[in-house]
């Protein structure tokens, strides 16, 4: 594997840049491996390069049906935060912010976390109030953050309507300034670069049709490539884990839903952090080539349609358009969507399946892309060890039975 | 923008319409032993399926649910009949 | 470059206009592009590529330009990002290219392209890592972008937004989309053609004879025939998407700085007939202004009038090209045709090409024409789930096998030859399918070649070379997705319209498969950039999210109130135009010593009817209902499945089957929802009725020591007094004659009454009420004073004390959950592990010392000692001017054990002491309310 580095690029500048290597290889599938993981994601690259570099575990195949980080790591928004209210969150999600910190340097490959700050808009006084609940959470919980008085988000967002008729008028905000966004195929590529060098087997165009199971245990993955064994098998298949659920007999508290997203022309620097108008349900950022990027709510009809559904389009555009007027003349290039799927408190599951030997990392929601580190840990650890690492504790199946419920958007009116 | 043909009301923007679950689901009985697996199965667990599915609907002009089968990818709507008859 | 006399069949000669370009004056005609008026004027820079700052000029005539992006300027409006192609001159523009500093000519930044070799694709991937990534971002981040916006906006910028349907909607008016308009207007069907161009034709001027016709005048006279039969036409007007159940959405131009309409048609099937474009070559030097599409000259010759130059070198692969050539011959083009496979071409020139190079050989030329083939423009086909096919004779993606809703014909159909496509043309217009022809043009292909010499772009606009391309699947970025967006091929503006085929061909030969095998990336909407407020439209201002308005609201307004959002109607806060907090205070206090009159009109009023009404009320409530007597009122809770306090209210049982639900008036609509889902889905619908007669009920609220008092000078015929109407119960009464409901409810804690009465005569009884408060100085109080009064009593407001982990027994109301006998709604998850946790939050009181201020509202009570953890939050606080003192309700973990407490309030970092008290602070044996 090539070394990345500015001597390295500048070498092979002068040299025609005949001399890199591939980033990852084409394997063909081994009949057996000690790991299989299930979805060539963000979240299952990660968990087979911490597999490989925490756990000593290498003989691990990544089976992706399509190209690898096709699915919602190649289809969000990129933001990255962890402005949680429950501890059990701002844990998890603080642990991700602060491996994407190092990211970088640990995969050798530039993820452009771009740690711009992650603001979130109150549009009334009662909004203040929770805003208020919500920064002094944060605060307890160790995640760094401010309040922001209506001056304050105006001096740093001019680009937010501040006009006397504004539907819902500015009143303040609250931020987390290590919250941002990263180079969402860039953290793909990255984590398969890595996990490719440490011997992981990225098997791409490799569908699975079926889970083999022996005496109720999962055994091995029936795929488009033939059978593969191993008695570990990992799924992180956003957007398609209810179908997974099925091929192996169960069911899973998901409903899966289109989320789209949207860019804009390039454009000269005009928005520098990442804005959530709660009013609005919209939230935008500005992307380093110039594109204004921004999404909203989930469609409103479950779908596996990756594409997008003109009302809530329109709901979207026209939101960001009230919340910042002066975009009305920037133009639309493209919008997309991916699948979401949603559990009942939009937190996600992590920990066995109930089917032996089948563990599950899945019902991220809307909010998958900045948790990819530590759920590719997380999920790591519980493979390698079968223990629960202790921040993935709460996240477990089993909470929909203990009604120990984690649903930020119960304490904190901040949506996933 | 997709169609839905309410059973009262004829086609219909879908704006209209709610998502209301899927179909099929029975309340347990609740003066009886329930236990907390039935429980969860019964509040949480969804089908979720993947192409043909059977959902209930709610068009909110007229207040009525209704059973609608779709395809969930290609968004088809492959019918729709009252609920009531069903019940 | 110059303007032919005799050609230019759009152009209004006798309507010069003027404009400028990066500051110079210039000079064109009405019906000019701003490309075409800059090319009659010699003008060949017209732009730079977005990352090595190159020279760029026009390859296209339309929309498949990836060049010419300018910010233009017109009556003090300016756009960013206009495409100089496609937008029409008008006098008085002022345009500039947008990625250049002074102007396009003399870039300062062109400097950038020295360093290119180290700046192939990905570059950014492998570098900048060390230290960190944010040092050089802001450098890269300046860099970057395109046109400037400011962020002032455009104040009658503003879309119009039209639904429409047609029997036949035919996209494009080229000469087949004009062919089968025709027809199916003539055959009766009802048809909208849009065009988006200003004048319809399509490439059809380049033809010179349609069916033995001069061009312009057949395609006029199909317009008319058209317009004859009843078709309609949109004109400068792009079909961009195709959505869910065949919603094809469009925007319709206009003239400059006004916001396109957004058109959302729906047709019984749609004929695409968008056409082709030219496909550009891939050799040395391929970027430099002057080496344009043939096609896209010949476009330029017959619309406008322009010749590109006097002299060329073509360089074409197929016959296509052969009736462009003859066309800009016949105007005085000089030609030269060079075999667009030699090996070692190059285009030369310093800024701007200077001809061809070719085996040590110069061809000296202004521009070079190129063109490698035809690429139908198949987006929306894709866009409709239709598949494509590749064809070898083309080298093309055709549109493949039928779609039920959609037609594609001509071009876009890959049917190149005039006559098959007006074949077509007319078979689609009559609903008929037609089998396309085998095309009579011959190609030979000519693809990109891996390993050759020299700096061959792919995609002008963002600078992807064939090198690029080459080190992407050097390093396995090799399926097309991959590819992407790894060199950022056709991620441009013109998303890939004229550099995604190159693009797959090198990497097929590159990994030794076909152009099909590598496949193509999604075609995704909208098919040209499209302003956001083609969206917005009308959803703007008070429009956005409309609020509810009181039916007393003119009353209110006459009072001074200040009117704000509550829960989604617009009701007072407070009166006056003083402090807001001084009038809070006196309407607290006026309240408690007098009476304060409340418009209440939003509180829900759901009636729920029938023979099993009290069942099914007894079901959806947590409380027990069975045993509410006529004329009685009880409180209650709605939970939500999942155990959830849902919302809470009162319920008056009017008469045995017949109940009154009062709901809070935020979750109304929510509620009437619920309550239609359980009574639908689980009862029987033929034995419940439910009839939500909010908005047509205005109530009054009367609360205070002296509100019997008023009600007694009311008028009204009705004992009010505390034994004919104690706490709890309601009478039915009228009010002028019209009926009037008198509840004895209180949420302020003192004696209150509520008087509903049909909407109409509200105004009438409020300006009776207020009359006779006046005289006993009561007087309108709003939503901030009962806010205070509630939270002295200690009753909640649900989403601002409770939040969406609170259960009943949070909140005091712990015995249904225990006793209630009859299933209801939530029960059993009011009995999981999380509902029987000795640690749940509570509803609690906080108090402070007296003469200290107020708690925070979102404050904390934490644990003391380290590893601080919070145990909760205050939820509501408030000066009492009543009580003279701070009071708060928190919501804090097991603290009902805790009464008595002191705990630490952390808010933004520093503490504060509040003792852990009940939470009802005013009034504890209830003497006021029961008064």
């Amino acid at each position: 594997m090539s070394h990345y580095s500015a001597f390295r690029l500048f070498r092979e500048g002068l040299r025609g840049q005949k001399g890199w290597t591939p980033a990852w290889r084409m394997p063909a599938p081994k009949p057996e491996y000690d790991v299989i993981i299930i979805g060539g994601g963000g979240h299952g690259l990660a968990t087979a390069y911490y597999l490989a570099k925490q756990h000593g575990i290498k003989r691990v195949a990544v089976l992706e049906k399509g190209w690898l980080g096709g699915g919602n790591t190649g289809r969000n928004t990129t933001a990255i935060r962890s402005n949680y209210f429950y501890p059990e969150s701002a844990a998890l999600y603080d642990f991700s912010v602060r491996l994407y910190e190092g990211l970088s340097r640990d995969l050798n490959y530039n993820v452009m976390f771009s740690q711009r700050g992650m603001m979130v808009t109150a549009h009334s006084e009662h909004d203040l109030e929770m805003a208020t609940r919500q920064y002094n959470a944060m605060r307890i919980n160790g995640i760094d953050a401010e309040m922001l008085t209506a001056a304050e988000v105006r001096a740093r967002v001019p680009l937010l309507n501040f006009r006397a008729d504004a539907r819902h008028p500015i009143h303040g905000a609250v931020s987390q300034p290590r919250g941002g966004t990263g180079r969402h195929d860039a953290v793909a590529w990255g984590y398969a670069r890595g996990a490719d060098t440490r011997g992981v087997d990225i098997i791409q165009n490799c569908e699975v049709l079926g889970i083999q199971k022996e005496a109720g245990r999962a055994t091995g993955v029936t795929t488009t490539r033939g059978d593969i064994r191993a008695d570990r098998i990992g799924a992180t298949v956003a957007g398609h884990s209810s179908v997974l659920a099925e091929l192996a007999g169960f069911k899973l508290p998901i409903h899966s839903y289109a989320l789209q997203a949207f860019v804009s022309e390039p454009i000269k620097p005009i928005l520098d952090t990442v804005v959530l108008c709660p009013a609005f349900g919209t939230y935008v950022s500005q992307s380093d080539k110039g594109g204004i990027v921004f999404g909203g709510g989930l469609d409103r009809i479950p779908s596996y349609g990756q594409r997008g559904n003109m009302p809530v389009q329109e709901d979207v555009v026209g939101a960001l358009v009230e919340m910042m007027p002066a975009l009305a003349k920037v133009k639309l290039l493209r919008h997309w969507g991916g699948i979401v799927d949603v559990t009942p408190d939009s937190s996600p599951i992590i920990g066995p399946s109930g089917v032996e030997g089948l563990y599950l990392n899945c019902g991220w929601g809307t909010g998958g892309f900045k948790a990819i580190p530590a759920g590719g840990y997380m999920l790591a650890h519980l493979m390698a060890t079968g223990q629960h690492h202790d921040l993935s504790r709460p996240f477990d199946l089993d909470r929909f039975t203990t009604g120990r419920l984690i649903d930020e958007s119960a304490a904190s009116g901040i949506a996933h | 923008m997709q169609i839905f043909p309410c059973p009262f009301c004829g086609p219909r923007d879908e704006r209209e319409f709610h998502f209301a679950g899927e179909a099929g689901k029975t309340r347990p009985d609740t003066t009886g032993e329930v236990s907390p697996d039935d429980w969860a199965t019964y509040l949480h667990m969804h089908r979720n399926e993947k192409g043909r599915t059977r959902e209930v609907w709610v068009h909110t002009p007229c207040a009525e649910m209704f059973i609608m089968e779709r395809n969930s990818v290609t968004m088809e709507v492959l019918g729709t009949e009252c609920l009531r008859a069903k019940s | 470059m110059r303007r032919l006399d005799d050609k230019g069949a759009v152009i209004d000669r006798a309507k010069p206009l003027n404009f400028t370009f990066d500051g110079k004056p210039y000079q064109g005609f009405a019906g000019d592009t701003l490309a075409s008026a800059l090319m009659a004027n010699g003008v060949r820079i017209v732009g730079r590529s977005f990352k090595y700052h190159r020279p760029r000029g026009f390859w296209g005539a339309w929309v498949d330009d990836p060049n010419a992006i300018m910010s233009v300027t017109l009556n003090g409006i300016e756009l960013p990002n206009c495409l100089a192609t496609t937008t029409y001159l008008e006098n008085g523009m002022e345009a500039r290219a947008v990625n250049a500093w002074p102007t396009a000519k003399h870039d300062i930044k062109g400097g950038l392209d020295l360093f290119h070799r180290f700046l192939g694709a990905g570059f950014y991937y492998k570098t900048f890592i060390w230290p960190d990534w944010h040092l050089f971002e802001p450098m890269i981040r300046k860099m970057a972008g395109l046109g400037a916006v400011t962020p002032d906006h455009l104040d009658e910028f503003h879309s119009d937004q039209i639904h429409d349907h047609c029997d036949t909607l035919i996209i494009g008016g080229g000469a087949s989309g004009l062919t089968a308009a025709r027809v199916a207007a003539e055959a009766g069907q009802n048809v909208v053609l849009v065009d988006d161009q200003a004048q319809p034709g399509g490439s059809s001027y380049q033809t010179g004879t349609i069916a033995d016709t001069a061009a312009a005048d057949w395609i006029a006279a199909q317009m008319a025939a058209i317009k004859t039969a009843g078709g309609r036409v949109l004109h400068q007007t792009t079909a961009y998407g195709v959505y869910d159940h065949g919603l094809i959405a469009c925007v319709e131009n206009g003239a400059f700085g006004t916001a396109p309409r957004l058109w959302r048609i729906r047709a019984g099937r749609a004929v695409l007939a968008t056409g082709a474009i030219d496909r550009p070559l891939t050799f040395a030097g391929n970027d430099k202004p002057g080496v344009m599409s043939l096609f896209a000259s010949a476009e330029y010759l017959v619309r406008y009038g322009v010749l590109a130059s006097d002299n060329a070198v073509v360089l074409a692969n197929h016959s296509m090209a052969k009736e462009a050539v003859a066309t800009l011959t016949a105007a005085g083009m000089a030609i030269t045709q060079i075999d667009p496979d030699t090996p070692g071409l190059k285009a030369g020139g310093w800024q701007v090409t200077n001809g061809i190079s070719v085996s040590g050989r110069h061809h000296p030329s202004d521009v070079v024409l190129a063109t490698s083939g035809l690429t139908p423009l198949v987006h929306l086909w894709r866009h409709a789930g239709g598949k494509l096919t590749w064809d070898d004779a083309r080298q093309a993606f055709l549109p493949d096998g039928q779609l039920s809703n959609m037609q594609a014909i001509g071009a876009a159909n890959g049917t190149f030859d005039l006559n098959h496509a007006l074949d077509e043309a007319q078979a689609a217009g009559l609903g008929q399918s037609h089998p396309r022809q085998d095309t009579s043009h011959h190609l030979t292909p000519v693809w990109p070649k891996p390993g050759s010499k020299g700096r061959q772009w792919i995609d002008f606009q963002h600078d992807v070379t064939l090198k690029d391309i080459e080190v992407a699947a050097r390093e396995n970025y090799v399926s097309v997705e991959h590819l992407k967006r790894y060199t950022t091929l056709g991620m441009a503006s013109d998303q890939g319209k004229t550099s995604n085929m190159a693009g797959l061909a090198a990497m097929a030969t590159l990994k030794g498969a076909t152009i099909p095998e590598i496949g193509t990336t999604t075609f995704r909407p909208p098919f040209v950039p499209i302003p956001l407020e083609v969206y917005h439209g009308a959803k703007t201002k008070q429009l956005y999210h409309p609020v509810k308005r009181l039916v007393l609201e003119a009353r209110h307004r006459d009072a001074d109130a200040a009117l704000c959002e509550y829960g989604g109607w617009l009701r007072p806060g407070w009166y006056g135009n003083g402090a807001a907090a001084d009038h809070i205070r006196d309407e607290a206090m006026t309240a408690r010593t007098t009476a304060g009159i409340l418009d209440g009109s939003p509180l829900g009023k759901i009636e729920v009817m029938g023979p099993d009404a009290e069942a099914f009320v007894n079901f959806v409530f947590y409380n027990t209902m069975t045993t509410l007597k006529p004329g009685h009122i009880r409180y209650g809770f709605l939970l939500t499945e999942g155990g959830i306090v849902y919302d809470d209210g009162v319920v008056s049982r009017i008469d045995n089957d017949r109940f009154l639900i009062s709901c809070s008036s935020s979750h109304v609509d929510g509620v009437r929802s619920l309550l239609e889902n359980w009574r639908q889905d689980g009862n029987n619908p033929d034995r419940i009725f439910i009839h939500d007669l909010t908005m047509q009920w205005a109530t009054i609220t009367v609360t205070g020591p002296k509100a019997r008092d008023i009600l007694n000078g009311l008028d009204l015929d009705a004992d009010v007094s505390a034994d004919a109407l104690p706490h709890m119960r309601f009478i039915e009464t009228h009010h002028q004659g019209h009926p009037l409901r008198i509840a004895r409810v209180s949420f302020s804690g003192d004696l209150s009454f509520e008087l509903s009465i049909p909407s109409r005569h509200a105004p009438n009884l409020w300006d009776k009420v207020t009359a006779v408060a006046g005289t006993m100085d009561a007087h309108p109080i709003g939503i901030e004073a009962m806010s205070i009064l509630r939270a002295e009593k200690g009753y909640i407001m649900v989403g601002k004390d409770t939040d969406g982990e609170t259960m009943p027994q949070d909140v005091g109301f712990g015995i249904p959950r225990r006793k209630k006998t009859n299933a209801f709604v939530g029960d059993r998850s009011l009995h999981t592990d999380k509902a029987n946790v000795p640690s749940r939050k509570v509803l609690v009181g906080l108090s402070v010392p007296h003469g200290e201020p107020p708690l925070v509202t979102g404050a904390h009570v934490v644990t003391d000692g380290a590893n601080q953890r919070s145990l909760g939050y205050v939820t509501s606080s408030y000066h009492s001017p009543f009580l003279s003192r701070a009071i708060a309700l928190g919501m804090i973990e097991g603290a009902v054990e805790r009464v008595g407490d002191e705990v630490t309030v952390w808010h933004d970092g520093s503490n504060r002491r509040a003792r852990i008290v009940s939470p009802c602070f005013l009034d504890p044996n209830g003497e006021r309310l029961h008064a």
